[in-house]
């Protein structure tokens, strides 16, 4: 709410400076969004009277004007505004002046006539189209008759005011007014606030009850609802006085009718609306439910269609006002309205805010009605905004007020306790301390001495319902700022991260380690991308109800195609070397209510691992390069089943000749390979090698402890072997014959070339093997070695067909 | 020439021929020449069987001596020859030492990773536990026991992915708040306990918005936990992630599941109070919001509010780390790109 320092000041003598006091506001009651003027980054605006005006020769709309800036001889200025008239007294911004949007007005020649100054529309110094008069909305401002030329015309608009900005959070809709700002700022200044209601004075013989009734059925929807009436007014421009209040606020000025009910509003949060009398459809009011495509077309114009659950004010069933949001057309308030019927109501917070929001008809009122309104002072405005309009726009009140329904105004009775109050606040205030604070407040407080106080909540105040918003009330008037500042004493038991956290932990840094960035991608993509990349498949990912983004509609279901999303965006902008891991949840949906969220870690490679550099051969990153990262990762694991890697040719989204399951004994726990050519391209990617593994099947797995194993004393013996196999022969199946025929002592097999071209025969390839013999108990001898090792080259050749070269 | 003026002629012969060679194979030479089974003091010494009995000693005595002397020099200029060489190998295999290293690979954590991981440390290390809760809740969880029910304007605040009506993607971290005291056995003591993670939000990602963020959520619920002990425990994270010198101040503010509940703020660390254009010339940047936990929420997780009381908190890493790199839009984080991964190397 935008809170003008000049009208809070009305009401409590505040010794502070805007500035302290919005600070003092923001440590104690609500946000502060901005402190300003309107006359901040203003400077040399005058009031002019024009006093002299002829015709621009060479221009067939500017005026010269002569203007009396309250010196000795008045000013030439040059004036394009089509309501420039003799006589008038205008905003006028002197040679210097600085105006809206920083601009500075300097002395100069238009169409070869001099110029000294400019004169102003409300525009032009600042003023938004949302709070300048519509009246003025063609040119200049017309100040009042008696300003003096030359004085500044920050006094005469009020723009000297310092507004103070608030953030009010959803509970404290009693600082929606300038009654609850005054009530709150008295309580913690200790002031004693000097808040003026006024009387209504029912000058007209007539009864309100015979010109309207109210019939309302529902008074859960409408728990109160008040109507007056006011005959014969006349309706022209407010005053200025009030029109600042207005524009202050950040609210247009209309008319005197509207402008009182707006001011009301912001005096006592309590919305009001003006009826045009006769133009009502007849003199029966009642509150009730839209119907389901019921048409209502609103004062702005706009035809709403309505739904059951809206809300509507109607005058012989016809509906009139969109319930606490926005009046309609026709019926409003207007130049040739001469009877008034007034509004004050309250309506359902809920019902106003969802038919606020469907129809995006947000409002000062709305907003209001959302947070919730004092029952206390519904009457008091109504009668407030009554005598007002008497008052400015002439005519008579009706006597008395038509109710429909009425909430009772009742304030709320809560039992604390001192010690439990400084038990939660970690004080160690005094029971004459809170009843102090209470007294602040304006709360009753009944103490019996010792430890029980009785705080009365006023009705104004309906955000209070139990002992802790009470502590909170103690805690911002005492200051947050004298809280002492300690540690929970903490007892035994300790913290720590779980044996999985820990596992999830130790996982990124080995990636780390190895070379791999973290990524963080988003889990929400499209369903194509959610279903890509699945380690097990699963048909359909979750969807969203209702999203805010094609690109985000489905959960994931895998992690590569984000990273590969990433790697794209990387290549866009020119980053050719991407090695990117992300460990983070997918999710299955597997049949139940949720879907399973499974912990995931991939990791994606383009362009090259290591930079480029003077001093090595690039080496584009390839399927084994990726594979030793995994490898080494899950080597790491200390897994105690048994790790292989299958081709696979089954995964559409990866290239068939270059993609493995990874197998722990029968469990498939991920896969690795290349990201297909023609998907890559989809990505705009290049050749891009990707993995990813399942960390729950990894976690569950069993694992080997560590346990030492002395280091053998004795020598070892090794024999290279190279063999010339079939294209089609692997190394796993070489491996698995060496180590089956290997013998007692064969302690490690080492693959150190793999070479299939030009000098061997077509369809043939060389393998070359180191074999490692150790005895941990005595020293071998060559006798030995020869006999192990010729076992494993008889093997090979018979069962491979092997030519041991 | 008898014998001992031979032996004076090949000493003096052979001194300067060690003197003048010049490599390691001519020193061998010599040595071999001289001092060699058919060498030329081997050769002198022979004379010895044509000298007299009495003179024989002497002779062999100064024969000796021109040996000793011999092989002393060689040994000399050897080991003279032999560090010249080497220094001659030493000079040739100079290298540009300003050349650069070989590139090795390491990976960097994400910067929010950092944050998370220093505030989880920091909690753990304060007897704290970890709660990692599931991303797709219920919203019975996310909302209604959080002292959020149906039609609550707060949730007006947080605009929802719902999945179905009753599923949706979190808001918040704040369901692990339900979530850990309705499983928390309290004869066991006070619950502490501290839940990072991603939540999402029906937002449109701009600089400052996202649409899938993180937060870290903690509490802290048993027997006379305070206010007091809230602001102290913030200002430990504060000044942990932030620079020792800190201060922290509480402002009100409103959460449905805290009562009292406050903004945080802590002294800008970029004008240390003073007033920028990072803390808008406040000397102040608001980082979590927090309070004491709602009766109601206690008591909708079979808590007896009573009894127990507590403070709970939350912050966002992904501010956290605007802030204090000065990173000034939010999409950065998300994109992925290694040259913004990159800047942030762990350090300690």
């Amino acid at each position: 709410m935008k809170v003008s320092y000049q009208w809070l000041k009305e009401y409590l003598d505040l010794d502070v400076e805007p500035r302290d006091l919005a600070e003092k506001i923001a440590r104690t009651s609500v946000d502060i969004n901005d402190v300003y003027s309107l006359s901040d980054g203003l400077k040399k605006l005058v009031v002019g009277e024009v006093v002299a005006m002829e015709d621009h020769p060479n221009s067939d709309h500017l005026h010269i004007c002569q203007v009396n800036i309250g010196e000795d001889d008045p000013i030439q200025v040059v004036c394009g505004a089509p309501n420039v008239q003799v006589g008038k007294k205008v905003i006028t911004a002197l040679n210097g002046a600085r105006i809206a949007d920083n601009v500075k007005i300097k002395r100069g020649k238009i169409r070869g006539v001099e110029s000294n100054g400019m004169l102003c529309a409300l525009q032009e110094i600042g003023f938004s189209d949302k709070i300048a008069p519509k009246d003025y909305d063609e040119g200049l401002y017309f100040l009042p008759d008696d300003a003096k030329p030359g004085d500044s015309v920050f006094s005469y608009l009020g723009m000297d005011d310092t507004i103070i900005d608030t953030d009010v959070t959803p509970n404290r809709g009693d600082m929606l007014s300038i009654y609850g700002n005054v009530n709150d700022i008295a309580a913690f200044y200790d002031l004693k606030p000097h808040f003026k209601e006024v009387a209504v004075e029912e000058n007209d013989d007539q009864a309100t009850s015979d010109l309207v009734s109210v019939d309302i059925d529902d008074s859960k929807a409408t728990p109160t609802y008040k109507l007056r009436v006011i005959k014969g007014v006349k309706v022209a421009d407010s005053p200025l006085w009030l029109q600042i209040r207005l524009w202050n606020s950040g609210i247009r000025p209309i008319n005197n009718v509207v402008d009182v009910t707006n001011y009301v509003l912001l005096k006592y949060g309590q919305p009001l609306y003006s009826y045009d009398y006769d133009a009502l459809p007849g003199h029966d009011f009642g509150v009730r439910h839209a119907k389901e495509g019921e048409k209502f077309t609103t004062l702005d114009g706009d035809e709403q269609t309505l739904k059951a659950n809206d809300l509507v004010v109607t005058v012989n069933d016809q509906p009139v006002c969109l319930a606490g949001t926005m009046g309609g057309e026709g019926t409003a308030v207007s130049d040739s309205t001469t009877t008034v019927a007034l509004e004050a109501a309250i309506f359902d917070p809920v019902m106003v805010r969802k038919q606020a929001r469907r129809l995006d008809l947000h409002s000062e009122s709305s907003m209001r009605f959302e947070r919730g309104i004092n029952p206390a002072t519904v009457e008091t405005a109504l009668n407030e905004a009554a005598e007002m309009i008497k008052e400015l726009a002439g005519g008579t009140v009706t006597k008395g007020i038509v109710t429909g329904s009425e909430k009772p105004a009742q304030s709320k009775q809560i039992v604390l306790s001192l010690a439990k109050i400084n038990d939660v606040l970690g004080t160690s205030l005094s029971l004459a301390e809170v009843e102090d604070i209470f007294r602040r407040l304006q709360f009753g407080c009944e103490t019996d001495g010792a430890d029980q106080l009785t705080i009365t909540v006023p009705a104004r105040r309906w955000d209070i319902f139990v002992a802790a918003d009470l502590y909170e009330e103690i805690a911002r008037i005492y200051g947050y700022d004298n809280l002492p500042a300690t540690l929970p004493v903490m007892t035994r038991d300790h913290g720590g991260l779980t044996e999985r956290q820990r596992f999830i932990r130790a996982s990124r840094h080995d990636m780390e380690g190895m070379g791999l960035d973290q990524a963080l991608s988003y889990s929400l993509t499209t369903v194509e991308l959610a279903k890509q990349f699945q380690i097990d498949p699963v048909a359909k990912p979750m969807k969203l109800d209702f999203p805010m983004s094609s690109d985000h509609v489905a959960t994931r279901m895998s992690i590569i195609s984000g990273l590969l999303l990433d790697i794209a965006y990387n290549v866009a902008h020119g980053v050719d070397n991407v090695a990117l891991y992300e460990e983070g949840r997918v999710f299955l949906p597997k049949g139940g209510e949720r879907p399973e969220e499974q912990e995931h870690l991939a990791g994606a490679i383009t362009g090259q691992l290591l930079t480029n550099d003077w001093h090595h051969d690039d080496r584009p990153v390839d399927f084994y390069q990726l594979k030793g990262i995994v490898e080494r990762y899950l080597h790491n694991l200390g897994l105690a089943g048994k790790l292989t890697y299958v081709a696979d040719q089954s995964r559409s989204e990866m290239h068939p000749g270059r993609t493995a399951n990874i197998m722990l004994d029968d469990q498939l726990i991920g896969f690795i390979g290349q990201v297909h050519p023609a998907v890559a391209k989809s990505f705009k990617i290049p050749a891009t090698y990707v993995f990813e593994l399942n960390l729950e099947s990894l976690m569950a797995a069993p694992k080997v402890a560590n346990v030492y194993h002395p280091i053998s004393k004795y020598p070892s013996i090794t024999r290279d072997i190279a063999l010339l196999v079939d294209q089609d022969v692997t190394n796993e199946m070489v491996t698995a014959i060496i180590n089956k025929r290997g013998g007692a002592f064969l302690k490690q097999v080492h693959l150190f070339d793999v070479y299939s071209g030009l000098h061997l025969p077509k369809g043939k390839k060389s393998l070359a093997y180191t074999l490692t013999y150790q005895d941990d108990h005595d020293t071998l001898t060559e006798d030995q070695v020869n006999t192990a090792f010729t076992k494993v080259t008889k093997a090979l050749e018979d069962q491979l067909s092997a030519e041991i070269r | 020439m008898d014998l001992k003026e031979k032996l004076a002629d090949l000493r003096q012969q052979g001194l300067e021929d060690i003197e003048n060679s010049q490599d390691l194979k001519r020193i061998n030479e010599i040595r071999v020449k001289m001092l060699g089974k058919k060498g030329n003091l081997t050769g002198v010494l022979r004379g010895m069987r044509d000298i007299s009995a009495e003179e024989r000693p002497k002779v062999g005595q100064f024969a000796n001596k021109v040996r000793d002397e011999l092989t002393a020099a060689i040994e000399e200029r050897h080991a003279a020859l032999e560090q010249a060489a080497l220094n001659e190998k030493l000079k040739a295999e100079t290298i540009d030492v300003t050349l650069p290293g070989s590139p090795v690979a390491q990976g960097q954590p994400h910067v929010i990773q950092q944050i998370i991981d220093q505030v989880v440390d920091l909690f753990v290390s304060m007897g704290y536990e970890v709660a990692v809760g599931d991303e797709v809740e219920q919203e019975v969880y996310n909302f209604e026991k959080l002292n959020l029910p149906k039609d609550h304007p707060a949730r007006d605040m947080q605009d929802t992915f719902y999945v179905t009506p009753s599923v949706l993607m979190r808001t918040q971290t704040s369901p692990m708040q339900a979530r850990m005291l309705e499983k928390h056995d309290f004869a066991k003591g006070p619950l502490k306990m501290i839940s990072p993670g991603k939540v999402y939000r029906r937002d449109t990602d701009d600089a400052t918005h996202s649409h899938q963020f993180n937060q870290i959520e903690g509490m802290v619920v048993g027997k006379h936990i305070t206010m007091a002990d809230l602001k102290g425990t913030l200002k430990v994270v504060a000044r942990s992630l932030f620079g020792d010198k800190l201060d922290v101040r509480l402002r009100p503010s409103y959460f449905p599941f805290t009562e009292p509940s406050v903004e945080a703020d802590i002294t800008c660390f970029n004008c240390m109070g003073k007033g920028c254009a990072i803390c808008k010339h406040t000397g102040w940047i608001e980082v979590l919001g927090a309070g004491m936990v709602h009766p109601n929420v206690l008591k909708m997780s079979g808590v007896d509010p009573e009894e127990y009381g507590g403070f709970a908190f939350g912050l966002g890493p992904d501010r956290f780390a605007m802030l204090k790199y000065g990173v000034d839009d939010i999409r950065n984080f998300y994109q992925n790109d290694v040259r913004f991964l990159n800047q942030f190397d762990e350090k300690g």
